[in-house]
């Protein structure tokens, strides 16, 4: 089958102004391509740049150099040459991202927080809500949270909610950011599940998993990153950390 | 390079995928800004401003007071004629521009009381404070022509239903409601005509801290039931975050800096935009 996602040449730096124009390159020459159904899996120590290429992916950070495209049916796509707002309809329809972080507008409930990717693309309001509740069942997040917004959960609880709310949509291409990193044993299955679930409905996966047990139950592939550094002796950088303002609960 | 497979991978084989087509990522153009400046000094106000808005977008405007923000919004409302350049509205369904500022007073009037929406920073520049909550509400519809007294009252008690106000209250005068009642009472009155465009200065600013999350849920609520389009100008970047689906980032009436809004508060490329980014205070 021919891949639906391929980068080639894939740079990325970041100058820091603030710091007399300093500038890293914490990516360099990254090629990969992934295949519906598959799961690739990012490796690598922290700092190497598996978030950064995750964020290229999903539009957050811009690329540096290179070429990122999708290929549909109809033909491909050239992310890197698309225009900001053509991402809107991308992210609700296609790209899917799971961050380890969740950023909601504080009161509301985690039922809406769940069903929102749905509603977004026009779906009914009771079935969204049915199917969020379905999924927040088998995540085994109490009934009695559901209506309650998730700000003041636990980081398992926030993380079980991130989840259901990044899978509820079924897209086609699913970036992972560690979604098993605050979960328990019996959790952590229930998102290999899904994983596999969404494999064998023909979504392509790229994901982080620090878990040695999750990652070789869910992996297809391994995609080592260290090749791809600048300089790995030096820049391990925590690149969300550059500009202070990012992922601040 | 070589990507080992693994060897210990257990997963079923896939059925063939169901076929998967590029969905449709153009969105017709409401408003197209086309490099306006207005200049109270050098410096001093917007220029060369150049951008389009997109229908079912939130656009923010963000940067320091003194940017040059509101003196764009002001221009983009129709408020004030630009020194050059124009502002183009696009009316959805029908092939025919509009010029903002070729058209006559009065027709620019009418696209704003009609088609527009402006929800002002303080409630009391966009209430009038005399008159109740349900005139308040009503007047508006009563300008498109309605004169039915049930059916504006029966409007009235719905949206102040909408913006979480008590329906009860519709015979109250706005001098009895908090600035976060005023503010929600501003934006019933607003939304009543369904305008297609609004925009929204510092919504936000002067309520608050749980007032304003209740407004921000309620406003993301209204632009995805309503399909609204919202220029928003903001000082605070949180706002931005939640609500705005692009940003564009003025400095010295300049834009600086535009993009997709967790792009340019996740990786900023622009000096200005790195240090506004980097100088909020967060808990």
């Amino acid at each position: 089958m021919n891949p639906i996602l391929t980068v080639e040449g894939l740079g990325k730096g970041f100058v820091l102004h603030g710091q007399g124009g300093l500038a890293l390159t914490v990516m360099r020459d990254l090629a990969l391509d992934l295949r519906r159904g598959e799961c690739l899996v990012l490796a690598g120590p922290s700092g190497i740049g598996k978030s950064t290429l995750l964020k290229i992916l999903y539009g957050n950070y811009l690329a540096g150099h290179g070429r990122i495209r999708l290929h549909f049916d109809d033909g491909p796509l050239t992310l890197t040459e698309l225009p900001a707002h053509a991402w809107h309809a991308l992210r609700r329809d296609v790209i899917g991202y799971v961050s380890q972080f969740l950023r909601v507008v504080p009161r509301v409930s985690t039922c809406e927080v769940v069903m929102e990717p749905l509603l977004a693309r026009g779906a009914d309001a009771v079935e969204s809500r049915l199917r969020a509740e379905t999924l927040l069942a088998r995540l085994n997040l109490p009934e009695r949270l559901w209506s309650l917004p998730p700000g003041t959960f636990s980081g398992g609880e926030q993380q079980r909610v991130n989840i259901a709310r990044g899978f509820i949509g079924e897209h086609p291409l699913l970036l992972l950011d560690e979604p098993t990193a605050s979960l328990d044993a019996a959790n952590r299955a229930v998102v290999i599940e899904l994983i596999r679930e969404a494999k064998a409905r023909g979504a392509a996966m790229l994901g982080i998993f620090h878990d040695e047990d999750v990652r070789e139950r869910v992996a297809d592939r391994l995609l080592p990153l260290e090749n791809y550094m600048d300089d790995p002796s030096r820049a391990r950088i925590d690149a969300s950390q550059l500009f202070q303002e990012n992922d601040h609960e | 390079m070589s990507r080992p497979d693994l060897p210990g991978s257990q997963c079923p084989e896939a059925e063939p995928a169901p076929s998967l087509r590029c969905p449709d990522l153009a969105r017709p153009v409401l408003l197209d800004v086309q490099e306006v400046t207005r200049l109270y000094g050098p410096g001093k106000g917007c220029e060369a401003v150049d951008f389009r808005l997109h229908a079912g977008e939130v656009l923010g405007i963000v940067g320091e007071s003194g940017s040059g923000k509101s003196t764009l919004l002001r221009v983009l409302a129709g408020l004030e004629a630009p020194d050059a350049g124009r502002v183009v509205y696009h009316r959805p369904g029908d092939s025919l521009e509009t010029d903002l500022y070729a058209i006559g007073e009065a027709r620019r009037r009418a696209l704003l009381r009609l088609e527009w929406g402006l929800v002002h920073q303080n409630p009391r520049d966009g209430l009038r404070m005399s008159v109740s909550a349900g005139a308040n509400v009503g007047e508006r519809l009563m300008a498109l022509g309605q004169r039915h007294y049930g059916q504006l009252r029966a409007a009235g008690q719905d949206w102040m239903t909408q913006v979480e106000l008590d329906p009860e209250r519709i015979d109250d005068v706005p001098h009895t409601f908090s600035g976060g009642m005023q503010q929600r009472l501003q934006i019933a009155r607003t939304l009543v005509t369904r305008p297609r465009l609004v925009f929204m200065d510092e919504p936000t600013g002067g309520l608050d801290v749980s007032v304003q999350a209740r407004l921000l849920d309620m406003l993301r609520t209204l632009v995805r039931q309503l399909g609204l389009s919202m220029v928003l100008v903001t000082h605070d970047l949180a706002v931005a975050r939640l609500l705005a689906h692009r940003l564009l980032v003025m400095r010295r009436g300049r834009v600086v800096e535009a993009g997709l809004t967790d792009q340019i508060l996740d990786d900023p490329q622009h000096a200005y935009t790195q240090l506004l980014v980097s100088s909020v205070l967060t808990p």
